[in-house]
């Protein structure tokens, strides 16, 4: 018992309400947001360091027995989500401040982004299958508003497109859960987890596993479910695009890492199989539209593709070492996906432009943003120092322990294709001649550059510090590669 | 009793789908309405449609059906309304500044090259 765990979900649910009765008071408004985001950066630390020193916390609400009530669990993996969530949340606050513009904030745009925030933590903490599909639309619901705000024409026609697809795979996810509950009669998931183990996984279950698939790969943009990514990413505003980009593909992958570790690891010779294929075509589709395009968004937007396949491949290969190498990549990768959305969103506001034909010679006139961006870009690629490298090379290490040896050589020459499709952008828009841009107004750079410059330096002690962090990752990737260690947590039998 | 309602419930999803690849934006909302019936029948049937009173302690039977199916399509019910109202409105939104209400005209290459 720990209401500790329930902070990081109801601190920003009464920021939000509470942030409704100030939608004119702009000042206001920022001042609450930030404190409270403060707050629960400080608390979701705590719930780390609990984490760490006392195992897994679990809260069973109204104190209601866990099958019967809903259970709050912070195991290591998802109290280290809810920390990266919190920090990416409070930088891309501070960076909304200058960048979003006053007609967005006074429709509510920061109570909706604190709600987006308690859909995120809330799915991260839940251990109840049909409370997470309650989170999943919690934070839905707000990526609409988010996405749809300020009503242009493009952001009004991909909303439609992003609405219905999220539309169909809610609907998919309860007739999931209405599958899962009449095969097991269970909705905790522990509990669940221990109902399958007791019947063996028949073939109903591996069904349901391969309906979860689809469900959690089109919220986490997976190979043939990515089609709505693009597309409906391209539309929004640069802070809510990073917000997009850091935190809801990777709930996608939380809840298949979730459920193909704790439920349906009993016939892993198809159902994991089907997800390494399905990782690998994600890596390459993705670095296919990383090199193809010319537009700064684009390229990074394909390259949260490529994240997904690499994560998801880890998972798939179910070695002990690269479940932790996921574990970490997944953390990394949403620090520097948000650092780089918006360090391109600083390039397009001093340029007006993204595409990158139009685009050359930045570095003179803006060398802080053109090295922040390089050091992103090679932590992106995972070079050595910085921290992609020990994500990638556990993922590999395992791969190849796991004797999928294409598989790990695909994630090794994917980083290459990558790196190309960043350096791209560096080479291109950053070196070469000087250009004049047509801007009605001079973007504040210095106040936008602090968030990325936090992200990347975040980044960069990750990666260094790796040595005093993997005793964390570990422990997340055992409860991971054991299930019964998060059952006994949260049945305490 | 079962295997009819599984029938219901596929007919419902093969209308919808039949819908939702519709060109115009108002039978696809239509389809995600006819969608979320499906899915809402379908977990109250994955329940299990045994005979028994309805969940009330007041009923004093000996046999209730089975109350949590009911709760979940409760929370779904209400989900679903939400955002269908939202879509309903977007959609309408979308009418006025785009003047159009199909789909197939809603792709135009501008910001996305």
């Amino acid at each position: 018992m720990n209401n500790l765990i329930v902070l990081p979900i109801l601190i920003p649910l009464l920021t939000g309400a509470i942030l409704i009765f100030f939608s004119k008071r702009v000042m206001a408004q920022r001042w609450i947001a930030t404190l409270s985001s403060i707050a629960t950066i400080i608390v979701s630390f705590l719930i780390v360091q609990k984490v760490r020193s006392e195992g897994i916390q679990s809260l069973n609400i109204s104190s209601w027995d866990a099958p019967f009530g809903i259970t709050l669990v912070s195991d290591m993996f998802s109290s280290l989500l809810v920390l990266t969530t919190s920090i990416i949340g409070f930088v891309i606050l501070i960076y909304s401040f200058k960048s979003i513009g006053e007609e967005r904030e006074k429709f509510y745009y920061y109570a909706v982004f604190n709600f987006l925030l308690v859909g995120v933590n809330g799915a991260f903490t839940t251990g109840d299958i049909f409370n997470l599909f309650v989170f999943f639309e919690v934070m839905l619901m707000s990526s609409y508003v988010l996405l749809v705000l300020g009503g242009t024409k493009i952001q009004l026609r991909e909303s439609i497109k992003y609405l219905l697809v999220n539309v169909i795979s809610s609907a998919l996810f309860v007739i999931a859960v209405a599958y899962l509950y009449s095969v097991v009669g269970t909705l905790n998931m522990a509990h669940v987890s221990l109902r399958i183990a007791e019947v063996g996984q028949p073939v109903i279950i591996t069904v349901i596993a391969v309906l979860f698939l689809v469900v959690y790969g089109l919220k986490g943009a997976i190979f043939p479910l990515y089609f709505w990514m693009p597309g409906s990413y391209y539309a929004p505003p640069i802070p809510v695009l990073a917000l997009f980009g850091a935190l809801l593909t990777k709930v996608g992958v939380y809840s298949i890492t979730r459920t193909y570790t704790l439920f349906f690891y009993h016939d892993a010779g198809f159902t994991h199989q089907l997800l390494g294929i399905l990782a690998i075509l994600s890596i390459i589709v993705g670095v296919i539209g990383a090199i193809a395009y010319w537009d700064i968004k684009n390229i990074v937007i394909y390259n949260i593709i490529v994240a997904v396949g690499v994560i998801l491949y880890g998972i798939s290969v179910m070695t002990p070492d690269s479940l932790a190498g996921s574990v970490y990549y997944l953390l990394h990768d949403m620090i520097i996906k948000a650092a780089l959305f918006l360090l391109v969103g600083i390039v397009i506001a001093v340029t007006g432009t993204s595409n990158l034909k139009k685009i050359s010679g930045l570095i003179k006139h803006y060398p802080g943003l053109a090295w922040t961006f390089f050091i992103a870009a090679m932590a992106l690629a995972g070079i050595p120092p910085l921290s992609g490298f020990i994500g990638k090379v556990l993922i590999v290490k395992g791969g190849f322990e796991g004797e999928s040896y294409v598989g790990a050589a695909i994630v090794l020459m994917s980083s290459l294709l990558v790196l190309f499709s960043i350096m791209k952008i560096f080479i291109n828009g950053f070196w070469g001649e000087d250009r004049s841009y047509d801007v009605k107004e001079k973007a504040p750079v210095k106040w936008l550059l602090i968030s990325p410059v936090i992200l990347v330096i975040l980044s960069a002690l990750y990666g260094l510090g790796s040595e005093a962090i993997l005793p964390y990752i570990y422990q997340a990737a055992e409860t991971l590669s054991d299930p019964s260690i998060y059952i006994q947590a949260v049945l305490k039998e | 009793m079962e295997i009819l309602m599984a029938f219901v419930v596929g007919i419902l999803f093969m209308t919808a789908t039949y819908l939702m690849l519709s060109k115009s934006l108002l039978r696809i909302i239509v389809g995600t309405g006819i969608l979320s019936h499906g899915a809402h029948l379908l977990l109250l049937t994955m329940g299990g449609l045994k005979r028994g009173a309805a969940p009330l302690l007041g009923e004093n039977a000996e046999a209730y059906t089975d109350p949590l199916p009911q709760a979940l399509i409760l929370t779904a019910i209400v989900i679903s309304f939400g955002v269908t109202a939202f879509f309903l409105v977007l959609a309408y939104r979308a009418y006025q500044e785009l003047g159009t209400d199909n789909l197939e005209k809603m792709r135009g290459t501008e910001g996305n090259e």
